[in-house]
Parts: structure tokens; sequence; C-alpha cells
């Protein structure tokens, strides 16, 4: 079966300043895989995954998703592709604090012009799911840290998104909390046949993934493939 | 693992007969090693003698041993004590890694290759152990967990190594 490459860079640069973030860096996801992005601090491992996304655009080189060019685009463009397309999560959760824990997740549908009562009857859907019934009048601050990060988790899947981007999901969680995140992560992502690019300094992160490579001084050095 | 001393532990939680044992054993502390019906009668025959366990009178029924084993406050002493004790802490960078480090450099081969590829097979062997962990029961979890932090104790050795691999070139090569 031939595997449909969905997000792909190809030997993308990027310097902030005079500092090379980026030195030729060049992968490529395929539709549904679960990919773990490693590597030391500083190695550009997060800058990567954030030109993957189309946050950042690389000084030079391609970034592709669906076969397109993401890097060209406009930006009013590919922030509509992040908003349609790709769902984020981050260390911590980032959620809005003045809204309560339904409506961050309600938060993309809304974003994409979805009724509110529809929206947050969709977001809510998600609560039992990740284990966070009762929990959808909280704001951030009445959650705990696992909690909060489930609720980003909710709020970057329900729209359904092609590419789940995340980056150290688990970084402020304890082993078990974290354990249990990741846990969810993969089933909805495979549940939902959602792509994910994951970027963690943890190995046992790692170890959800389908495949891992590791980035260091900003070139992908090493790929490898699972025996499976 | 003290085979005499698990066995022990399950006599001291309740008197059995030395089929029992081997299979609370094989259950608990097998892990694909199940003990042999001769080592469960020949243990159990040595704590006897030592005082640890006694033997009740043969019962009747299939089989050729059907005595029920109970464990003696000497028995329970040696539980208690061992449980206690820590395991003595195991130098583990006196392995297989360290030394094909320090020889790859020695002998001027690529040690960085070799790191990569013993990281590859690391995380490989913590992809099937999260599996299990995912699909398992909670005992094979604690299993999974304990050999999944010490697989990950072994690469944060070989990030560090390998951030090392400058230095130790020029200390340990020819």
């Amino acid at each position: 079966m031939t595997e449909t490459v969905l997000v792909e860079a190809r030997e993308a640069t990027l310097s902030f300043g005079r500092t090379p973030a980026l030195r030729g860096a060049s992968l490529a996801v395929t539709a549904g895989e679960i990919l773990a992005i490693m590597g030391p601090s500083g190695s550009g491992k997060s800058t990567l995954l954030h030109c993957l996304a189309g946050i950042l655009t690389p000084d030079s080189g391609e970034i592709r998703f669906d076969g397109r060019r993401l890097d060209t685009l406009r930006e009013r463009e590919r922030s509509a592709l992040r908003r349609e397309r790709f769902g984020f999560v981050f260390q911590s959760g980032q959620l809005v604090p003045e809204l309560t824990a339904e409506e961050n997740v309600a938060m993309p549908l809304l974003l994409a012009g979805v009724r509110r009562a529809r929206a947050l009857a969709e977001a809510r859907s998600w609560f039992g799911r990740l284990g966070l019934d009762g929990l959808e009048r909280r704001r951030s601050g009445e959650l705990s840290g696992g909690q909060a990060q489930r609720i980003a988790l909710a709020r970057a899947l329900v729209a359904r998104p092609d590419v789940l981007f995340a980056d150290e999901p688990t970084g402020a969680l304890d082993s078990l909390t974290g354990e249990h995140v990741m846990d969810l992560l993969v089933t909805a992502a495979r549940d939902g046949g959602t792509t994910v690019v994951l970027v963690t300094h943890e190995a046992r992160v790692a170890a959800c993934a389908d495949r891992e490579l590791v980035v260091r001084d900003g070139k992908v050095t090493t790929l490898t493939r699972t025996a499976s | 693992m003290s085979v005499p001393l698990a066995l022990l532990g399950l006599l001291e939680r309740e008197p059995s007969h030395g089929y029992d044992l081997k299979r609370d054993y094989d259950t608990y502390f097998g892990r694909g090693k199940p003990l042999s019906t001769s080592q469960v009668y020949s243990t159990l025959g040595r704590l006897a003698r030592d005082g640890k366990v006694v033997a009740g009178d043969p019962e009747p029924g299939a089989g050729p041993d059907r005595k029920r084993y109970v464990i003696t406050e000497l028995g329970v002493t040696e539980v208690e004590t061992w449980l206690a004790e820590p395991a003595e802490a195991e130098p583990h960078l006196q392995t297989v890694l360290f030394t094909k480090v320090v020889l790859a450099l020695m002998l001027g081969r690529d040690a960085a290759a070799y790191l990569d590829a013993q990281r590859a097979a690391h995380l490989q062997r913590m992809r099937e152990l999260t599996e299990i962990k995912r699909s398992g029961p909670l005992v094979d979890k604690l299993l999974a967990d304990h050999a999944m932090f010490h697989l990950e104790a072994d690469l944060r050795w070989i990030d560090l190594t390998e951030a090392r691999l400058g230095a130790l070139a020029s200390e340990v090569g020819r």
C-alpha cells in the first residue's frame, strides 16, 4: 500500500538573527502516522515543528502540507489552514483563563463559524471521552495541570484536524498524569485518523509514537522505522 | 529474584501445597520463567530443613505430595528482614554499553553510530513495553514501568555520552 505523505519539510533552513536554528532539515510524515521528534535542548526540534505547522516560515527550503507549499502561502491563508486543518497542544495548556473549560474546547469551532449552541454541544461530547465529566464550567485556575492539558487536547481535536502538532505535551506533568494524557492523545488520534507530529525530550513519550527521529544542530540526523 | 524468599513470602500470605505455591509464583514472579516442580519441592525441603517452614501430614488426593506447608516464626523473620533491606545498587555503567563506547573510541571506530543504533534499539523496546502497558494487567504494567525507567536511564546516559564523545575520544582515543 502506498503511504501518502501529508506533512513534509525539504531542506528547511531558518536563522534567528545570526543564530541558525535549522540547517537543511528534511522529513516526511505519512497520513495517520504518529511521529516523535526528539533531540537535545536547542537542537531546533521545536523550530522544526513550528515550521511544519506554518507558525514560522523557513528562510529557504520548502514546507508542504497535503502536497501544497505551505511556506509560500500568504499569512492569511496559512492562518486559515492552521485553524481548519491543524490542532495544537503545547507544554502548558495555554487555556484562555476568562473562558470556561467547555468554551475553551469549543473555541476552534466558534472561530470556524459554528453556532455557539452546536459548538458547545460538540465540545461537551469530549469531556466524557477524556475523563473530564463535571469540569465543563470550570475555568483554568480551577483545574489541575493534568485536567488543563486534557482540556487543551480536547480543544486541539474538537474540529477534527488532519494533523495534531504537540510540543512537549506532557512536559509539565508528573509521570502518571503524563502517561494518561499520552494514552488519550494516541487513542483519540488513532480513532480519528489524525496524523500527529510530536516534539518531546522524553523517551517514554516518544515510545507512544510509530516512529521517532532525532534533530541535531538543526538537521534531521536519525530516522528509524519500527519493525512492525 | 530469590526463589526461596519469594516462596517463603507466599507462604507467609497463607499456608499452601507445593502445587499452589508453584502456580502463585509463576503467576506473580515467573514472567516467562516458570519454576520446575522439582525446584519447588527441593526448595521447600531445604526451607523445612532450616526450620523456616514445616510440612503438615500428607493429605488424601491425587499426586505424590499433598502436604500443606506453613511458615515458621524464623521464616517470617527472614522474609521481614529481606523485605526491609535495599537490594545492592548495581554499577550499571560497567555494562556492555560503556565497554562498546570506550572500545569504539579506542579503536577509532564510529561510537556515535553505535550510540544511535543503541538508542533506536532502546526506543523500540520501550515501544513494545508501552504496548504491554496499554493492553496488559496492572502487574504487567508495573514491571513494564520498571523496565522503561531503566531504559530511560540508559537513554539519558546515551544522550550525555554522545555530547561528551569529542572529549572522551581525546582522552581514550589513539
